[in-house]
């Protein structure tokens, strides 16, 4: 039971970080407004969350002109999507034993 | 307790998951529409030949002008009441209709279908007249399957359909407008009505 616990990642203790997690492991990147949109969260929540997973290296922030609007592009890095398999079967696991 | 929230969790990464690749919103009711126009398309196009049997029908008569005239109208119509429907459910579901996973569905599903349309042009070109039919068909096939990986997973299998039919048409050239009639009425009709039921109608 201890080493499940163990995989059961803090990073992604939380709904919008896991939403994020979520849409860059089946999508190569994407901006801001989609994740916004997809999650739903004002700017600066989304901002502080993508902040957080970046300190940890699981994603990637590459911010670039497109015309004169700044767009900012977030991609999950390798091992930032290691971490988050390991954590939805950590999550199974711990469903599967009870 | 516990339990609860790491199911929700997971649930919640499911339907991120799909949602930020899937567009869903895709009207069954459109298809069932868009069926019937070409039910009705095709039911003209008949008269016209009937109305014209001893004429050779070529390129530059009437008859063949009135003939593309109703195939455009019915490709018009299909593609605004899809576009109302769509815009309509996606409305309701509260997702938006010009995002990341719509482009990508569009842009899959129009390279296949141009490719088909300038094809069946150039054949029109070279008069072979037999093969459009099959042609156009298959070409939409593949549309409907490259597309498919973007929305829901039907329309994968009206993809398949409408190839089948394609193929299976090349052997029975001459027949071409009831080969039509089984792929864009027929088909739109049945797979529309598969989809209205299971998705849209609550």
């Amino acid at each position: 039971m201890k080493t499940i616990i163990q995989n059961i990642n803090k990073a992604f203790d939380h709904r919008i970080r896991l939403g994020i997690m979520s849409v860059l492991m089946v999508n190569e990147s994407a901006d801001f407004n989609m994740l916004k949109e997809l999650l739903g969260v004002t700017d600066g929540n989304l901002a502080s969350h993508t902040k957080a997973l970046e300190t940890e290296e699981y994603i990637r922030i590459e911010k670039q002109f497109i015309g004169k609007k700044p767009n900012t592009r977030y991609s999950a890095t390798t091992s930032g999507k290691k971490a988050f398999r390991e954590h939805i079967e950590a999550l199974e696991k711990l469903i599967t034993k009870t | 307790m516990e339990n609860e929230k790491y199911l929700k969790d997971i649930q919640d990464i499911k339907q991120m998951m799909s949602q930020s690749t899937q567009f869903i919103s895709l009207s069954g009711l459109s298809g069932i529409l868009a069926g019937i126009y070409a039910l009705i398309g095709a039911y003209i196009v008949s008269q016209l030949l009937e109305q014209n049997k001893y004429d050779v029908v070529i390129i530059e008569g009437r008859t063949f002008k009135l003939i593309v005239l109703t195939a455009f109208v019915v490709l018009v119509l299909s593609l605004i009441t899809s576009f109302i429907m769509t815009r309509q459910k996606a409305k309701r579901l509260g997702e938006s209709i010009w995002n990341a996973s719509s482009k990508r569905l569009l842009i899959n599903f129009c390279i296949p279908l141009f490719t088909g349309g300038i094809f069946a042009l150039l054949l029109l070109r070279h008069e072979v007249y037999g093969l459009i039919a099959p042609i156009t068909l298959i070409f939409y096939g593949l549309a409907c399957l490259n597309a498919s990986k973007y929305t829901l997973k039907d329309v994968r299998y009206l993809g398949i359909t409408e190839i089948i039919l394609g193929l299976i048409a090349v052997e029975f050239s001459g027949y071409g407008l009831y080969f039509w009639v089984i792929g864009f009425g027929i088909c739109h009709i049945v797979y529309g009505a598969v989809m209205y039921f299971k998705y849209d109608r609550n």
